[in-house]
């Protein structure tokens, strides 16, 4: 009896504390939504109240959808993300397959080696990475902001994806040898799918500094034509002036597609969570 | 058909050495079995065998074939693991045929293949299931079907039941059994359970730390065991190990008596002691010694017996079953 009401308290409290955290988290995301639909003079009287029918207005979506463009900066955002991603799931994943497989001169040394990015950031090179895009002739393409990327997202995916290599069975991929599978195959078709709920977290974590970074497509590609949506909302940002509307609601829409794609992954994670406890 | 021939087989991990030279030839149709302690380097002497391993140095030949180059495809085997291996993705009936549709064999020949395997093991209700909605025995009977349907020269198993609960351990143990007798393949079987080992094996392989301690039918191992381990790995309860010293005997360092071949006396014996524990099993009653200066003995008597705990009693050996080793645990004649 006392310890079901001591474990009945104890879930409360888990509970009250995740409660807290989301509500913290989801604060600023709430209040950039509310605004975004409010008139400008609204925002600025009462911040936190919700859009009423005096202080409703689209103004800002308005302004947004009209800077012509807006859907450009967002597409070269989905580009940017969705072919980096690609990237560093496919490499990540091959990388921690060689690692956590075979058995080679230096595997430890290059398992450290990979995983050295986590502690060390890409922008420390950032010099370095512009002096080599203006030589290769890359500034101001989306090729270059894809490879920083890739590279930036490694590191993660290689440690956390070679961690859970290592547990699948090598039964299973002994099997697949006898009856004559290619490494390849078995990679493909034995290993990826047996690792899926790792790859979902790996994509949630790489996808979003991609989506939300402001640095490198400020530095490599600040074209016109190049922009990502958040170097594009900047435009609103003036020195002495900023349009709040526009900025807001250029914020809420970037949260679309950036949210979309976590509902992807997330599903993917939770079947491939319960796939694995039926079995 | 299916020969095998393996010769000075060594293997190390780095610096660990697990195989310590391997020789051994086995014959064409003959069931051999590697037993031995857990950790001695039987699973990979046969996945050496299997190619899934490469060897540090010696050679392997299948059916006069040299294949140490040779990969595990290609080298005329099928394997059947611990953990059944089987690919969760696939049904049944596809886990079974993959290995022919790798080999782009005819379709005809697979279905065909496929079909008869199931009916010997009774899968033919299963075969569009998945493996995760299959219980444990059923998915060990497809492992060892995706194994029959390969049509190998060789067939290898890595302690196939040990997943299995007792039951369903000696069932599918007399299948294979049953197996063997009817395709008549060469099958070599890898356990550390000496029952096992025993009962199914036309040959045994007795493996310890890296190295073949003895080879021989289950008889031959039981009656003359080559050393010390190989005396106390087979049998069970325990071969009963006496220091010499202790029985004033200086014909050998150890001696050694099978618990069933020792008759517990109320007047006299080879060695007094008091009864400390009596195991009744129904066919067997087992009944241990502590004796005065050799330790505790257990004692294997037929049908069921009764005796007070405390009670001193004599132990009396049969003597034409002493075994007496050397100080180097070599069996002396
Ligand atoms: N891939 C490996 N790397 C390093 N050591 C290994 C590897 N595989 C097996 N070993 C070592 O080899 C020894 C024998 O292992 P194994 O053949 O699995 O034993 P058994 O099947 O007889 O229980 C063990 O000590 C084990 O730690
Ligand atoms: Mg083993």
């Amino acid at each position: 009896m006392q310890s079901a009401r001591q474990s009945y308290g104890r879930s409360i409290a888990a509970h009250a504390i995740l409660a807290t955290y989301t509500v913290i988290a989801l604060f600023p995301v709430f209040v950039v939504i509310i605004n975004s639909f409010k008139t400008r003079k609204a925002i600025f009287r009462s911040p936190l109240s919700l859009p009423d029918a005096e202080s409703f207005s689209w103004i800002g979506y308005e302004t947004v959808l009209k800077q012509g463009d807006f859907f450009l900066y967002f597409q070269n955002s989905l580009t940017v993300t969705v072919v980096s991603l690609a990237l560093v799931l496919l490499f990540g994943a091959m990388a921690a397959f060689a690692l956590s497989e075979y058995r080679f001169k230096g595997n430890t040394m290059m398992g450290l080696y990979l995983a050295l990015g986590i502690m060390i950031p890409i922008r420390l090179g950032t010099v370095a990475i512009l002096q080599l895009m203006v030589a290769s002739g890359l500034v101001n393409t989306l090729t270059a902001l894809i490879l920083v990327y890739t590279a930036q997202g490694l590191p993660l995916s290689i440690f956390i994806l070679s961690e859970f290599m290592r547990q699948v069975s090598d039964d299973l991929k002994n099997a697949g040898r006898i009856d004559g599978l290619s490494e390849y195959r078995i990679f493909f078709r034995l290993v990826l799918p047996l690792v899926r709920p790792a790859m979902a977290t790996v994509a949630v974590f790489t996808m979003i500094p991609i989506w939300n970074d402001l640095w490198f497509p400020l530095i490599l590609a600040p074209a016109e034509e190049t922009k990502t949506i958040t170097l594009g909302s900047q435009v609103f940002i003036g020195q002495f002036v900023t349009n709040w509307n526009a900025v807001l609601s250029a914020l809420s829409l970037a949260i679309l597609p950036v949210l979309v794609l976590y509902l992807i992954f997330s599903r993917q994670l939770i079947r491939g969570i319960t796939a694995g406890a039926v079995k | 058909m299916g020969s095998l021939k393996l010769q000075g087989i060594h293997k190390s991990f780095g610096s660990v050495d697990v195989l310590k030279g391997i020789d051994l030839e086995v014959n064409d149709g003959e069931f051999v079995i590697f037993v031995g302690p857990s950790g001695c380097g039987k699973s990979t002497l046969l996945r050496t065998i299997a190619g899934l391993e490469d060897t540090t140095s010696g050679s392997i030949e299948i059916d006069g074939r040299l294949v140490n180059n040779t990969p595990p495809s290609e080298r005329g085997i099928a394997m059947v693991f611990q953990t059944y291996a089987l690919y969760p993705h696939l049904t049944v009936r596809d886990n079974m045929s993959l290995g022919l549709k790798q080999a782009k064999r005819p379709a005809a020949e697979i279905k065909d293949s496929v079909s008869t395997a199931s009916s010997m093991l009774s899968l033919d209700e299963l075969l569009d299931r998945r493996p995760a909605e299959l219980s444990g025995g059923q998915r060990q009977r497809v492992a060892i079907g995706r194994a029959i349907v390969r049509k190998p020269d060789l067939f290898l198993f890595d302690e196939p039941l040990s997943n299995l609960d007792a039951a369903l351990r000696v069932n599918t143990r007399l299948e294979i059994a049953a197996l063997h007798r009817r395709l008549e393949a060469t099958m070599i079987y890898v356990t550390h359970d000496q029952v096992e080992a025993m009962t199914l094996g036309d040959r045994i392989v007795v493996l310890h730390d890296g190295i073949v301690e003895q080879v021989g039918s289950p008889m031959e191992l039981y009656n003359s065991p080559a050393n010390k381990f190989v005396a106390g790995f087979i049998g069970s309860p325990q071969m009963n190990f006496i220091d010499a010293a202790a029985l004033d005997r200086s014909d050998a360092k150890t001696i050694g008596i099978r618990p069933e071949h020792i008759q517990p006396n109320k007047k006299s014996g080879d060695v007094k002691g008091r009864v400390s524990h009596v195991e009744h099993l129904g066919g067997d009653t087992n009944l241990y010694l502590e004796t005065e200066n050799a330790g505790l003995i257990s004692i294997r008597l037929f049908g069921e017996h009764q005796f007070e705990i405390d009670a001193t009693l004599f132990a009396k050996f049969d003597d034409k079953r002493v075994y007496r080793f050397g100080d180097d645990d070599k069996t002396l004649q």
